[in-house]
């Protein structure tokens, strides 16, 4: 059960081969055994998993349930969960109990989902390792001495160490596709506006985007269906009619145009990287999909760009976090402003500063236009390059990120080798793209390698038609980490 | 040297909270006066994660001005955020309009000063920008601490600013008042100065008659007109002596102090914020087509310049009695229903007894003219029987004063039960004449005489002996006839 894909879980439980009590019980005891040395979960919520089981096997036997009906599930702690510890990653909110949910949790509790908790990630979602994680860093199952990625990082050893069977996330500059890539599974960040950011706590407002973690293409077309749709109180949510990603799956791989951007295939890529990636794009050769040579002359602008526009926005988003109305409050201070600097100081980690410092700079008087003004000029160069590639391609291929998954602290002292890591995923978030990390086979020390497909705008169908593609005669996402338990 | 030498110079900036119902960006309910925070939704007190979304009425209100005052309708504005701590700001900024505006332009003419050294002038608007308020710090009654009340957080703003096109604090308070009276007549706000609805901001600075600029100093908050004219006047005098002492001004932003009569420094251009605008990214760009605005348009009430043109060329009335009936909403319309009820013939009648009887009647009895016991319908029944010569004006303010008191429904009911009716009758009005001519020999022998002020005696001893009920046109008529035999 712990390896079965959505679907298979959901005609077992139709054919009450098991109940939802059961499997979710099945999760928690599989969370017990390994959130001590994989600290994927900040949050455990054994009592309500188990309600909501109990509900979901009542909504089933009165022949009410959905395809997610009593599958469990485990949300980023990004996403504002009613009555849950909501932290963020942070010290600053390690206080903060939400009193609603937000649209995503909403969603998918209606959906009949059962949540068995809340997954680590890098502080306020700043970071690409979760080692910025105030409740210390998530370990990539694959080799518990290496990172799992970020900022998704627990959501992805969630999955990929069969904790959850599925687990959303959020993408800023690549958040839930690295992590992804990392971990062996395959995640998608749909197109800016499809997912509601509304109870989704803030980093980057132009870049932030939900996301679906999974096994499969399968999984993640099934749960990103449910997270998607029109909510008013977003008002960046994008009103169009509600999509069923299943139903293309099949879809024939044969004539599919894939572009390879030569800056995505220049140095910087480790080797064993570059030889699964090129394994894969023959995969799809053989499957029928053509290559073709696209470029995306202003992709290496994108660090510089997103460094910019994404702290310039954490240093407004996360001003609300004073001390004064909820989160973390410095217990002894002087005047209002003392007060301020102590609670941000104590409650905020070094990497978040770091950007909220940054942010603050680029958007001060004077240097407002050299940096920021700029780096919206950048955004705009950077999503002409794709439109003017997708008039030659259907999807982009390249690597998700340029090496596997490192030691922790490897990187930590260094931010801009951090930041570095993050070349092939900013640029899609800046344009507001769609795009998918599938497994794509095993790099050095067995660790996972991730396979990134970008897509035009709303074509998360085809990007997970041809996920699924290549994941119907290939195996790497049925990999999974020895428990080394 | 003196005053004369200088010239003033003034602009305002005045904030008026418009009268939506629920806030800018939220739900919540903008009424005055509810206990603290009992109106602050999760969006107004900045959860992590919420987001904000623009409250439709509250464009339309800006839209109303911008037609009003004849100013350009930006078809594309945008929302940014203004960064700043303060505890009473949840966000940790102000989401307002900075680049680019609502309302673009316009034009306001005043009215300045009484009878004939009244002059018109023509005031241009610099803009007008929708932004949210803050809450309210309250320093008393929480030893030693601040309060926190977060009701008028989000309540929505209309920033209105003028062209330093004033030049004595006279224009600006005729400025405000025609401000004030216009946002009420387009019933956009309800121009409540004591609860905080109308503020003004002045910027204020002085220099030698054709001479450069002057540095301004910014009073700010003034809430009512009064403070207004003390605020500039003092401002002004202390400007003057100061450069006349060899002083400087420094750019400065300053409090008026209505105890002391004094402004004093609040902060100096070196501790001016440094705001850190850009564009709010959970806002899209506020887009408004034509056709709405050709729908705000069409549900335009007639504006107080049109109806001004009006009054005087349907009804004949001066410029002065036309602008003075225009000044408020309430004053025209209960002039237009008066003149409805008593014909368009008798307006100029109608206009003499709403500006001079009523309003000062109102005046003295400190009553709004939506609490005026006599109604416009009542009014235009009393006009009816001056013109049809059923009384004479004497006695009209007597019924006047009658339906004042709630004596009669009516002012026919009045002159019934009063036995009111005007004596039109010649022979009665003969007798009359006969008695007082007989009882005043001496102002007879006077008359004849040559004294011209002993038949104004005479005419009186007659109304006298009428009681006010003799038409006087006959009494005077008659009179003569019988003095001249």
């Amino acid at each position: 059960m712990l390896n079965a894909s959505l679907k298979e879980l959901a005609s077992a439980l139709d054919a009450r081969q098991i109940s939802s009590v059961e499997l979710t019980s099945l999760f928690l005891q599989r969370i017990e055994a390994l959130n001590l040395s994989l600290n994927a979960f900040i949050t455990v919520d054994r009592d309500g998993a188990l309600a909501a089981a109990s509900a979901a096997d009542a909504s089933r036997a009165a022949g009410d349930a959905g395809p997610l009906t009593g599958i469990p599930i485990a949300h980023k702690d990004v996403f504002c969960t009613e009555g849950l510890l909501t932290s963020c990653g942070s010290k600053m909110l390690s206080n903060f109990v939400s009193p609603y949910d937000a649209h995503v949790v909403s969603l998918l509790r209606d959906a009949g989902t059962v949540l068995l908790g809340k997954t680590n990630m890098d502080e306020f979602a700043m970071g690409s390792s979760n080692e910025n994680s105030f409740y210390g860093p998530a370990r990539n199952p694959w080799n518990t001495g290496h990172v799992p990625g970020g900022s998704s990082g627990g959501s992805a050893v969630a999955v990929a160490a069969r904790m959850s069977p599925v687990a959303t996330g959020t993408d800023t500059g690549g958040s839930v596709r690295q992590p992804a890539a990392f971990c062996g599974i395959t995640g998608i960040k749909p197109t800016y506006g499809l997912v509601s950011r509304f109870g989704m706590i803030a980093y980057a407002s132009s870049l932030d985007q939900g996301g679906a973690l999974g096994r499969s293409a399968e999984d993640c077309a099934l749960l990103l269906s449910a997270m998607t749709g029109f909510d008013g109180r977003d008002s960046t949510s994008l009103d169009r009619p509600p999509a069923d990603l299943s139903a293309e799956l099949d879809q024939p791989l044969t004539g599919l145009r894939i572009g390879l951007p030569t800056e995505f295939f220049g140095p910087g890529m480790d080797d064993d990287v570059r030889a699964a990636v090129e394994n894969a794009l023959d995969e799809y050769r053989r499957l029928g999909a053509e290559t073709v040579q696209v470029s995306l002359p202003n992709a290496k602008l994108a660090i510089p760009a997103y460094y910019v526009i994404a702290p310039a926005e954490a240093s407004s988003n996360l001003s609300r976090f004073d001390g004064v109305r909820y989160g973390h409050r410095a217990a002894e201070y002087g005047d209002l402003a003392d007060m301020y600097s102590k609670s941000r100081a104590q409650g905020f980690g070094a990497e978040v500063k770091r950007r909220i410092l940054a942010g603050a700079y680029v958007l001060s008087h004077g240097y407002y236009d050299a940096y920021y003004l700029q780096a919206q000029k950048l955004r705009r160069l950077i999503a002409d390059d794709f439109a003017r590639a997708f008039a030659q391609c259907d999807v982009i291929a390249g690597p998700t990120a340029p090496t596997t998954a490192y030691a922790i602290g490897a990187k930590s002292d260094d931010p801009v080798q951090m930041y570095l890591g993050d070349i092939y995923t900013v640029a899609v978030n800046l344009a507001g793209l769609p795009a998918i990390s599938l497994p794509a086979g095993s790099g050095a020390g067995g660790l996972p390698v991730g396979l990134q497909l970008i897509g035009n705008y709303f074509e998360e169908a085809r990007l997970l038609a041809a996920a699924h593609g290549l994941q119907r005669v290939t195996d790497w996402h049925l990999r999974q980490p020895g428990d080394g338990q | 040297m003196s005053r004369s030498d200088w010239e003033v110079v003034i602009g305002l900036e005045v904030h008026a909270q418009l009268n939506t119902v629920s806030k800018i960006f939220s739900g919540a309910s903008t009424a005055f006066g509810a206990e603290p925070n009992a109106q602050a939704s999760a969006v107004d007190i900045a959860l992590p994660g919420v987001l904000p979304v623009l409250n439709r009425g509250a464009v339309e209100r800006a839209i109303r001005f911008g037609l009003a005052i004849d100013a350009k309708i930006a078809p594309k504005s945008i929302f940014a955020r203004k960064n700043y701590f303060y505890p009473d700001l949840p966000k940790g900024y102000q989401i307002s309009q900075f680049e680019l505006p609502v309302v673009q332009g316009g034009t306001i003419t005043i009215r300045v000063g009484e009878g004939d050294k009244a002059y018109e002038k023509s005031v241009q608007l610099t803009r007008a920008h929708l932004e949210e308020d803050a809450g309210k710090s309250l320093h008393e009654d929480f030893h030693g601490m601040s309060g926190i009340d977060l009701n008028r957080a989000g309540t929505p703003l209309l920033e209105i600013v003028s062209e330093p096109d004033m030049s004595s604090s006279a224009e600006a308070v005729a400025y405000a008042k025609t401000l004030h009276a216009l946002v009420r007549w387009i019933d956009i706000c309800d121009g409540n100065m004591q609860e905080g609805s109308f503020r003004c901001d002045a910027n204020v600075s002085v220099r030698r008659p054709g001479g450069p600029l002057g540095t301004r100093r910014e009073i700010k908050n003034l809430n009512s007109f009064r403070f207004l004219q003390q605020a500039i006047d003092y401002e002004v005098q202390w400007q003057i002596e100061t450069l006349e002492d060899g002083g400087r001004i420094e750019q400065a932003t300053v409090l008026f102090d209505p105890d002391s009569g004094e402004t004093r420094m609040m902060r100096s251009k070196e501790d001016a914020h440094d705001y850190r605008y850009f564009p709010d990214p959970d806002l899209l760009p506020l887009v408004i087509d034509e056709a709405w605005i050709g729908r705000v348009r069409a549900g335009m009430p007639e504006l107080p310049a049109a109806m001004k043109a009006r009054f005087m060329a349907e009804f004949g009335l001066s410029a002065y009695d036309a602008t003075t009936l225009t000044t408020s909403k309430e004053l025209a319309a209960f002039f237009q229903a008066t003149v409805d009820g008593a014909g368009a013939a008798l307006a100029k009648t109608c206009a003499n007894w709403v500006m001079g009887d009523l309003v000062a009647r109102l005046n003295k009895a400190e009553l709004e003219l939506d609490a005026s016991p006599v109604s416009a319908a009542q009014l235009a029944g009393l006009i009816t029987r001056i013109a049809d010569n059923t009384i004479s004006n004497n006695i009209a303010r007597k019924v006047f004063e009658a339906l004042w008191n709630g004596e009669g429904a009516t002012a026919d009911a009045i002159i019934d039960a009063q036995g009111l009716r005007q004596v039109t009758d010649s022979g009665a009005i003969e007798a009359l004449i006969d008695e007082v001519l007989a009882a005043n020999q001496k102002s007879v022998e006077e008359f004849r005489a040559g004294k011209e002020k002993a038949f104004n005696a005479l005419v009186g001893q007659v109304m006298k002996a009428s009681r006010g009920k003799a038409n006087p046109t006959q009494v005077n008529e008659l009179l003569r006839t019988k003095l001249a035999g």
